[in-house]
């Protein structure tokens, strides 16, 4: 069982829907972004409207000290503080933009601390661009534009935590790839809790450092990111997509070759890098059908990673295919890549559980300063 | 051009019809929040116990508010708070009637004004802080703006061509309680002609003006939500 911190969120409720009966019980660290995952319709709009107190259900919601819900007590909503970003911006259409922006009028808590003393409107106005809008009716803007101001709003009524419910599922690619970056920036320039619902799996691993996973109304896992990511017991691994979140430190960059040398786990790394990175630590994003093994230690590649590490599991998907889990770290701080690759080749290398192994790693992605 | 008697009966169905406006707008505002949020089957008997006057003759209606508003029904015992001995052939009796006769025509706008608006608005507000009273004036009525003119409206036309609910609780007593629709019969009955016409006229003309300005109005609501 995990210890809950004083500073965690903690989730317990219970309740009856259309469907099924929802249970959802767990904790997680109040920084950071973290994700509820699903497949539509297993309750990750209702797990997060009972933590707003928008649907009721019973049990309780606790934000470290801040208890929101314990039965029989209730806060109302209005009470409580919070930023909702619905999955439609959802702009009162008789107010301006700047009316919408402004429509809080929650005096600020009595200690403004951290984040919350940055926030104010002109910084808000800045971080998201809002600028030019700021006269102009919710009617004339478009989708991405919209969805802006409602996260402007959110963050505006200065929130200790912020709960988006798909905020990207109504707008099309462009907008899409429009507003992510905001949400990156949100995440890594303020010191907020965010939970962010998505069925999207790449939108998930882009934001997100914790997961929360859910089924039929049910939290079917909870840990970090790239736990669940070399999980075979859960879906992540065995989708067709499997890839794994690494976070790592900018040892050096060779400016001559444009490579990165990034420390993760104690391996060195080499990412070749076409941009500056402003910040020393770094996101990398490995996808399991961009890593091969080997058993010896392959001479004369193009392939500029090739990391040492034990197989610690393995699944076979279907008649054709492996994914095993390699560990490149040590025992006690390890870091898991995933590896898809044929049935054919793992009976041909006659590789076990236990076995050391060299991953092969052809692409990587550095995702975001975190 | 008018006789003082049709300028007093002009005088007190402005009066009457205002003061009952303004008492359905109070009254008529909290059913109709009521009436658009509740799910469970009182809400249709509620609905159509409200709308009963838009069938019932209105000298049914009449005949028991006559009952109950006169020295002997209930409402002969707080007619003295009022500083009378009894409602009936009164001006607040006028507008007690009128408010019971004229509800279903503010309350339908309005219950529909505030279902269209559905549920998001004040959710939405919620969670930014504003309370369920502040909600309800920052977003509801600016929101439900254009459904409460209608209501208003429609109530104070309504309130102006009712004849026989203020013929029976009235009295059609001029000076009293004789209101333009009962002073036009006053007039028919007294060979009269011409001055029930020319009252009979701008009646005519108020009617239109009134469906006119509903008309636009009810096409502003929807260019609001959509």
């Amino acid at each position: 069982m995990a210890i809950v911190m004083s500073e965690d969120i903690a989730i317990d409720l219970v309740g009856k829907l259309d469907q099924f009966d929802f249970a959802a019980k767990f904790s997680t660290p109040a920084t950071g972004v973290t994700a509820i995952y699903g497949p539509s319709g297993c309750g990750k709009t209702t797990l997060l409207r009972a933590m707003a107190g928008l649907t009721r259900l019973n049990g309780s919601v606790k934000l470290g000290r801040t208890i929101w819900q314990d039965d029989p007590q209730f806060i109302p909503v209005y009470q409580r503080r919070l930023g909702y970003v619905f999955q439609d911006a959802h702009l009162f259409p008789h107010l301006s933009v700047r009316g919408n922006l402004l429509f809080c009028r929650a005096k600020k808590a009595k200690q403004q601390v951290g984040w919350h003393q940055k926030l104010d409107f002109d910084v808000v106005i800045d971080m998201l661009g809002l600028g030019p809008l700021l006269a102009r009716m919710p009617f004339h803007l478009s989708g991405g534009e919209r969805q802006r101001v409602a996260i402007g709003r959110a963050l505006l009524s200065k929130p200790e935590i912020v709960l988006m419910d798909e905020p990207l599922a109504a707008l099309d690619k462009k907008a899409r790839f429009e507003i992510l970056p905001y949400l990156e920036l949100l995440r890594d320039q303020l010191r907020l809790p965010i939970f962010y619902i998505s069925h999207d799996m790449d939108e998930v691993e882009q934001l997100a450092s914790h997961l929360v996973l859910m089924e039929k109304g049910k939290v079917v896992a909870n840990g970090r990111l790239t736990d669940l990511q070399t999980d075979l017991s859960l879906p992540l691994a065995r989708n067709r997509n499997a890839s794994v979140d690494l976070y790592g430190e900018i040892a050096n960059f060779d400016k001559a070759n444009g490579l990165y040398e990034i420390v993760v786990a104690g391996n060195t790394i080499i990412v070749p890098a076409n941009f500056k990175l402003k910040n020393q630590h770094v996101r990398l994003r490995i996808d399991a059908s961009d890593c091969s093994l080997a058993v010896e230690r392959p001479q004369k590649t193009s392939i500029l990673n090739i990391l040492e590490g034990e197989i610690i599991d393995f699944l076979q998907l279907n008649g054709a295919e492996i994914i095993a889990v390699i560990n490149i770290g040590s025992k006690k701080s390890p870091a898991r890549l995933v590896v898809r690759l044929s049935h054919y080749s793992w009976k041909k290398l006659d590789l076990h559980t236990g076995d050391k192994a060299y991953v092969l790693i052809k692409g990587i992605a550095i995702l975001t300063q975190q | 051009m008018l006789s003082p008697q049709t300028w007093s009966a002009i005088a007190l169905t402005l009066e009457l019809a205002f003061t009952t406006t303004l008492s359905l707008m109070v009254v008529g505002t909290p059913i109709a929040l009521w009436l658009a949020r509740q799910q469970s089957g009182y809400r249709e008997i509620v609905a159509s116990i409200i709308a009963i006057p838009l069938v019932l003759p209105p000298t049914v209606l009449g005949f028991y508010l006559l009952v109950i508003l006169g020295p002997n029904g209930a409402g002969g015992f707080f007619a003295p708070w009022f500083g009378l001995t009894q409602f009936a052939f009164t001006f607040q009796g006028l507008v007690i009637g009128s408010i019971i006769y004229s509800l279903p025509f503010v309350v339908q706008p309005l219950r529909d004004a505030f279902e269209v608006i559905g549920s998001w608005p004040s959710e939405v507000a919620s969670t930014l802080r504003a309370s369920p009273w502040q909600t309800f004036w920052r977003v509801k009525l600016p929101l439900a703006r254009p459904g409460f003119l209608s209501a208003a409206i429609l109530g104070f036309a309504h309130t102006v061509g009712e004849f026989g609910v203020v013929q029976m609780i009235g009295g059609n007593l001029p000076d009293k309680t004789a209101v333009i629709s009962t002073t036009i019969m006053t007039y028919v009955e007294a060979d009269q002609v011409g001055e029930a016409n020319r009252l009979s006229l701008i009646m005519i003309v108020f009617s239109f003006l009134i469906i006119l300005i509903v008309r636009i109005l009810e096409k502003r609501m929807k260019w609001r939500l959509s």
